[in-house]
């Protein structure tokens, strides 16, 4: 919580590479001030380009979109009343709120992307992060259909770097030398938070629990575990339905549908398979 | 090809299997380390606002690396609002000046000065402007004071920086015109 | 700074930011304070998670209103209506802190006969004088004893306490007035009393969080004063989670002010010397004003001690310690004075140091055009800001109103050093110094503004030695002794030496001595002093800002440089001053007789064993003074004062509900409309603050009242993504591409009134001048019924663009007026009238002939 301070899990230096302990983001829209400082300090650390200067008059969101150039993303959502306190009908002035919710890579249990990926370019890492090397990546574009959540992209190309696909690293980077992301660590009000993912998920459900009783009865934890996803490890506390923050309910990996009926149509599948190993084996050389 | 196949990440998804992700790994992808790993640390405070962030200061004694929060700051505890996480931008960009544009009376474009000359013909400047409009006295009570120099800032500036200009402005060459973003 | 100085006695934000924590409830007013302030808003957020509650009152749902618990939608410039509001219910509820109240404040004093209150007399104070257009102050004053000393009424009856002409002055302050004038209804302002109201006490605490949007009025001053009534009747200040936390904007605008470029003050709070006001020796100006009792009886000292350190061996008692070196003021040459005679052609140089007054000025248009009439102007820093270029790409050239062979101004356009590439402290919003090292070499012919200041000092003073001109003797007799570096940089902690303060005499306290060396190799001063207490008067202690003494003492510690923060206040951690404390007037956390008001809210109390006042700040008082301490007959300074008051600066000793010094526009608060309004006063006769100076001229012209080309209202803002001018963050593409246009926020209702789109194209004009932007349309802005039920459209503005760098937009400051404040001589942004137009603006040439419609004076302009 706020006041840790240096002894915060987004500040304090940890071994979790060296240990292998897996990691997550927990992104709680309720503290979240929407100052864009993870959009910042992102781009600043990781040498991400601008994309255009573009005013699109949808609240204070300028950013549209995560994309290739865009790894951290603040979404502005105006409402009728208090963020979990919709339909009750507020009267004036409380017949309003505004939510800010920092979107960002989910480094899923098991992800689309990497599964898509042909040339092994994405890869996980020892804390559980899905991460694309740029220096095999060829700009193919499979991940970007493979990802259940749009996340990832090609960046345009005209920018530095353009035609390779991007996205959030985790700071993969800065974990190796014993630090988090840059995003958490910048986040004025630790909305973003850093650390191992089990206790993140134990913070998660007792934050719930508490909003809960402070009347905020929309707050709920996205974890979509009961999908082919198999869980994110970026976990964010919503309030309200998902959809509102472009979050699919349930999910799925493009690729479950493959395993589904490799099981049901052994042979078939197999040839399909061995089809895929070889496409593979091509992309890969 | 049992190496290509673990590198399948179809394959390797299903395993579940973590230690395979590194068997994926380019000699790059091992080698990652933050920029930062060597550098040395300034202990520096944000330039925005006056929240008063502290903030480490990245490099290697020659080049910025990066800029972020302290954590041992009682204030800001190692966060940074989006203006303070481009402090590294706000030294590096581009569009910054380095060297002194010169703008002659009339004219239409930006020239080059040597500084040591912009520096003299600016005191030269100052000393005429303050010459030509030197008040000594009024009803016998001393003024010694110009008000054909003026200063404005101050606010972004350093404590010590400030103090230097009001001693040589009003103490020394009695401006009187000087003002800054505070007035509060 | 008056507001909060006349009140507690210092101009600084009373507490620290990560105290808010402790806060049983945060009032934001006056400020955006999660936009303009982010991480300070983490100690907010922090309060909320442990159960306070958060109001914030604002014309705009702003992001800081998303995470308040109550927003209050407030018609700007309403303020005083809705504070006086929250006092009078608190008197009349007897919901004050009765014991904090009758100890602690001027509430039991009484007030001398002559007084006469703003109730009584139309809306003037006594004092008024029409022909001057000010306030003479003397009645403003408590009627004394024999002793001298305030008469007082401990019962708080008598009707000429402060206590019951407070009660009268508010009286009329009721809910449907707080409805009628601020526009906020009474459901919604009984939530806010109850909950202010309910976190006093001796075991909860309030803060106030203000910034801008309460100083920038043409009644600011008055604004902040009435918080801090509120405060002292609530007994919150000098108590941890409470006080009044004054946000400022730029990185070291309270440092500018402590260590003044400004024209009024030296440093440390001294007055200019005046001309014509009998201070043409030092012994006039030292007793320009009497403080027998309380902390300034020892001004003198600070006095001295700063002209010692400004002319050393040059200064001796022989020569009243250089006091004939120091310019006299004659009037005002605040920046608005010498812009408006710099655009009458009066001035002819300007230096301009980090400062962007072709964007960030009033009447930016009026400014630019002054800029134009200089002889020569130097420009100092990071990038090529407007201020520099208005000769070239300024939206005068576009227009055809200036050409570049005609303007005369010759340029110097210099390269600075960034905040890391040169060392230096900053003094952030709760006066705390913090140091910074230096990273690397500045790149090219960027220089820090320390290096510019020395080496032009020297290029000057080299001057006044060889032309020998007795015009020059302050500038040959300046103590410029500053060691330097390789590249000419002067020594900046031998800098920071010399604004702590040292014994003179090089031969005295020899162990303490900090740079004791001047640049050619001689001996300069003797050892540091430990603080503020060991100046003198007598020559023998130099000083250049007394209230930073402590920072660099004998022990050769440059403490605005600790990064070793321990305890909850995070001593250790740079410097605050006055001498590191960190929550100021802390003897009022403890009961009159020292102990705690609470477990829960304890930070300062007497140690009775200890003979000491002790806990986790350094005590604001005198450390072994005892509270039940009585003074003789005929102590001078703090020990005049008994061992329960807690306002030490004060001649009394207590906190002022009524100001009785440092405030020319009143003793108590009153409302006043902005100077432009769409209403009359519902309070009293006189529309606008009395005192305010409107400068009017044809290039700063108003809406007069009922014009109908102004419909609405208009008040800015600052974004977070963006800060003041610009020059720091448009021409960064990390924060340029977060907001990269102007824009104007306006309700549905007005939007569907003038037929715009969200993200369409609209012109706001002003009487001085228009730009053209896109409109946000937002339920987040909204119209505001008044009590007697008219209509007020309000449209907001952020300001921060103009027409050099990657992201161009209009200069929003060109809609605003040179206005003056009568006590800091601010200008009034934040509740102006405008017209919305639909559509482009016209550009070039196209122009002027189309802003006439608006420029035209009108034949009622002048109110």
């Amino acid at each position: 919580m706020i006041g840790d301070g240096k002894d915060s899990t987004n500040q304090r230096e940890n071994t979790f590479v060296a240990d292998g302990t897996t990691v997550g983001f927990l992104t709680d829209v309720t503290l979240c001030i929407g100052c864009k400082a993870c959009e910042v300090a992102c781009k600043e650390w990781n040498g991400v380009p601008d994309d255009g200067y573009v005013f699109t008059g949808q609240s204070y969101d300028n950013t549209g979109a995560l994309s290739g150039s865009t790894w951290r993303h603040v979404q502005f959502h105006e409402l009728d009343a208090p963020a979990g306190r919709e339909g009750g009908g507020a009267a004036p002035p409380d017949d309003l709120g505004w939510l800010f919710y920092s979107d960002v890579c989910k480094h899923c249990e098991r992800a689309g992307c990497l599964e898509a990926c042909p040339t092994g370019a994405i890869v996980r890492t020892e804390t559980g992060g899905v991460f694309v090397q740029d220096d095999v990546c060829n700009g193919c574009g499979y991940c970007v259909v493979g990802c259940p959540f749009g996340v990832i992209g090609r960046r345009d190309a005209d920018l530095p770097g353009g035609g390779g696909a991007y996205k959030c690293t985790f700071c993969y980077d800065r974990q190796k030398g014993g630090g988090g992301p840059a995003c958490a660590k910048a986040c004025p009000t630790e909305s973003i938070r850093f650390g191992p993912l089990d206790l993140l998920r134990a913070e998660a459900d007792r934050r719930v629990d508490t909003l809960h009783a402070r009347g905020v009865t929309g707050a709920t934890l996205y974890d979509p575990r009961d999908t082919s996803v198999g869980g994110v490890h970026a976990l964010s506390i919503l309030v309200g339905d998902p959809e509102r923050y472009g979050l699919p309910r349930a999910p799925e990996v493009p690729s479950t549908r493959l395993l589904r009926s490799w099981l049901s149509a052994g042979l078939t599948t197999a040839a399909m398979l061995a089809i895929t190993a070889l496409a593979f084996a091509l992309a890969a050389r | 090809m049992k190496h290509l196949l673990q590198r399948w990440p179809f394959l390797r998804q299903l395993t579940g299997a973590r230690a395979d992700g590194e068997a994926a790994m380019t000699s790059h992808t091992r080698a990652l380390r933050p920029r930062t790993a060597d550098a040395q640390i300034a202990r520096s405070v944000c330039p925005f606002c006056a929240v008063g962030c502290g903030q480490r200061v990245h490099h290697d004694g020659q080049r910025i690396l990066a800029i972020d929060g302290d954590p041992e700051s009682p204030i800001n505890q190692g966060t940074l609002c989006p203006k303070g996480s481009a402090s590294h931008q706000l030294l590096t960009h581009d569009r910054r000046l380095t060297r002194v544009r010169y703008r002659r009376p009339g004219g239409r474009d930006w020239e080059d000065l040597p500084l040591d000359r912009a520096m003299d013909m600016i005191a030269d400047r100052i000393w005429d402007s303050r010459a030509r409009n030197w008040v000594d006295e009024r009803d016998g009570e001393p003024v010694r004071h110009t008000t054909a120099v003026a200063h404005l800032g101050g606010a972004t500036l350093d404590n010590e920086e400030n103090y230097l200009l009001k001693k040589l402005l009003t103490a020394g060459l009695g401006v009187v015109n000087v003002s800054n973003q505070a007035r509060i | 700074m008056p507001g909060l100085g006349a009140s507690f006695g210092r101009g600084g934000a009373t507490t620290a930011q990560q105290d808010l924590q402790n806060a049983d409830c945060v009032l934001i007013q006056g400020s955006s304070m999660a936009e303009a302030h982010p991480v300070g808003f983490r100690w907010v957020v922090a309060a909320k998670e442990r159960g306070a509650t958060i109001i914030h009152v604002d014309p705009r749902f702003s992001r800081t209103s998303a995470l308040a618990d109550i927003w209050a939608p407030i018609r700007a410039g309403g303020d005083i209506a809705l504070l006086g509001g929250l006092i009078r219910w608190i008197l009349e509820g007897e919901r004050y802190f009765r014991e904090y109240v009758v100890h602690y404040t001027n509430a039991s004093c009484l007030l001398a006969e002559d007084y006469v209150d703003a109730e009584d007399n139309g809306g003037f104070f006594s004092g008024w004088d029409p022909e001057e257009g000010q306030y003479d102050t003397t009645t403003w004053r408590y009627e004394l004893d024999d002793t001298g000393h305030p008469r007082r009424d401990p019962s708080l009856t008598h009707p000429r306490t402060v206590f019951q002409a407070l009660r009268r002055h508010f009286a009329r302050y009721t809910p449907d007035v707080v409805a009628q004038v601020a526009g906020i209804p009474e459901p919604l302002f009984l939530r806010i009393a109850e909950a202010l109201a309910g976190a006093s006490g001796p075991d909860k605490t309030a803060a106030i969080c203000y910034a801008v949007g309460w100083t920038q009025h043409s009644k600011g001053v008055q604004i902040i004063r009435a918080a801090a009534i509120l405060q002292l009747l609530l007994g919150n200040i000098g108590r941890p989670g409470g006080g009044i936390m004054a946000l400022r904007g730029h990185a070291s605008i309270q440092g500018s002010t402590d260590i003044p470029t400004l024209y009024n003050i030296l440093p440390g709070y001294i007055d200019m010397p005046r001309h014509g006001h009998g201070e043409a020796t030092l012994d006039g100006f030292v007793n320009r004003e009497k403080h027998p009792e309380g902390w300034l009886h020892n001004e003198g000292k600070y006095v001295v001690s700063l002209l010692k350190a400004f002319y050393g061996r040059h200064a001796t008692r022989d020569n009243d310690f250089g006091y004939g070196f120091m310019p006299r003021i004659t009037g005002d040459h605040s920046h608005f004075a010498f812009f408006t005679d710099m655009r009458d052609g009066g001035v002819e140089g300007l230096l301009c140091i980090g400062q962007n007054p072709a964007v960030g000025g009033q009447n930016a248009r009026l400014e630019r055009m002054a800029l134009s009439k200089l002889r020569w102007l130097v420009v100092r820093d990071l990038v090529e800001i407007e201020s520099a270029n208005f000769w070239k790409e300024g939206p005068e050239i576009e227009r055809g109103e200036l050409r570049p062979e005609d303007v005369r101004t010759e340029v110097f356009l210099m390269p600075v050093a960034g905040h890391a590439e040169k060392e230096g402290a900053f003094t952030n919003t709760q006066r705390l110094l913090q140091w910074r090292e230096k990273a690397v070499d500045p790149p090219g012919d960027a220089r820090s503004d320390a290096w510019f200041v020395h080496q032009l000092a020297k290029r000057l003073i080299a001057r006044a030695h060889q032309e020998q001109n007795p015009r020059d003797a302050a500038l040959r007799a300046l103590d410029w002794w500053y060691p330097e570096d390789a590249h000419g940089d002067p020594d900046m902690e031998a800098v920071l030496a010399e604004i702590n303060g040292w014994h003179t005499d090089p031969a005295s306290h020899p162990d303490g001595v900090v740079h004791g060396v001047d640049r050619d190799g001689a001996p300069h001063h003797g050892g540091q002093v430990a603080g503020f207490t060991e100046l003198a008067a007598d020559g023998s202690t130099a000083s250049g800002c007394w209230i930073y003494s402590g920072v660099f003492g004998p022990d050769g510690k440059n403490r605005a440089k600790g990064r070793d923060a321990k305890g909850p206040l995070g001593h250790g951690w740079g410097y605050a001053w006055p001498a590191d404390r960190r929550i100021l007037y802390n003897r009022a956390s403890a009961r009159p007789d020292g102990a705690p008001w609470s477990e829960r809210k304890k930070l300062v109390w007497w140690d009775d064993a200890q003979g000491a006042w002790v806990g986790d700040d350094v005590p604001d008082f005198p450390k072994d003074k005892r509270p039940d301490y009585e003074p003789a007959p005929g102590a001078t300074g703090v020990d005049a004062h008994p061992g329960d008051a807690p306002f030490l600066m004060h001649d009394d000793g207590l906190g002022h509900l009524f100001a009785t010094s440092k405030v020319k526009d009143g003793p108590f608060p009153t409302h006043f409309e902005p100077i432009e309004s769409l209403v009359r006063n519902a309070l009293y006769p006189v529309d606008v603050n009395p005192a305010v100076d409107r400068v009017l001229r044809p290039d700063n012209r108003y809406a007069a009242h009922g014009d109908p080309r102004f419909p609405y209202v208009l008040t800015t803002y600052r974004l977070t993504e963006h800060h003041t001018g610009g020059g720091m963050s448009r021409f960064l593409s990390h924060l340029a591409e977060l907001q990269p246009e102007l824009f104007v926020e306006l309700s549905p209702e007005l939007a569907a009134a003038l037929g715009v789109d969200n993200g369409g194209v609209v012109a706001v004009v002003t009487a001085r001048g228009a730009v053209e932007t896109r409109a946000l349309v937002s339920r987040r802005m909204r119209p505001i019924r008044l009590g007697d039920g008219a209509l007020v459209h309000q449209v907001a503005l952020p300001f921060h663009w103009g027409s050099a760098g990657p992201v161009r937009g209009d200069v929003a400051n060109d809609l605003i007026a040179i206005s003056k404040e009568p006590n800091v001589k601010i200008h009034e942004s934040k509740a102006l009238l405008c017209d919305v137009v639909p559509g482009p603006m016209p550009r070039g040439a196209a122009f002027a002939p189309w802003f006439s419609r608006w420029s035209a004076a009108t034949s009622e302009e002048t109110p």
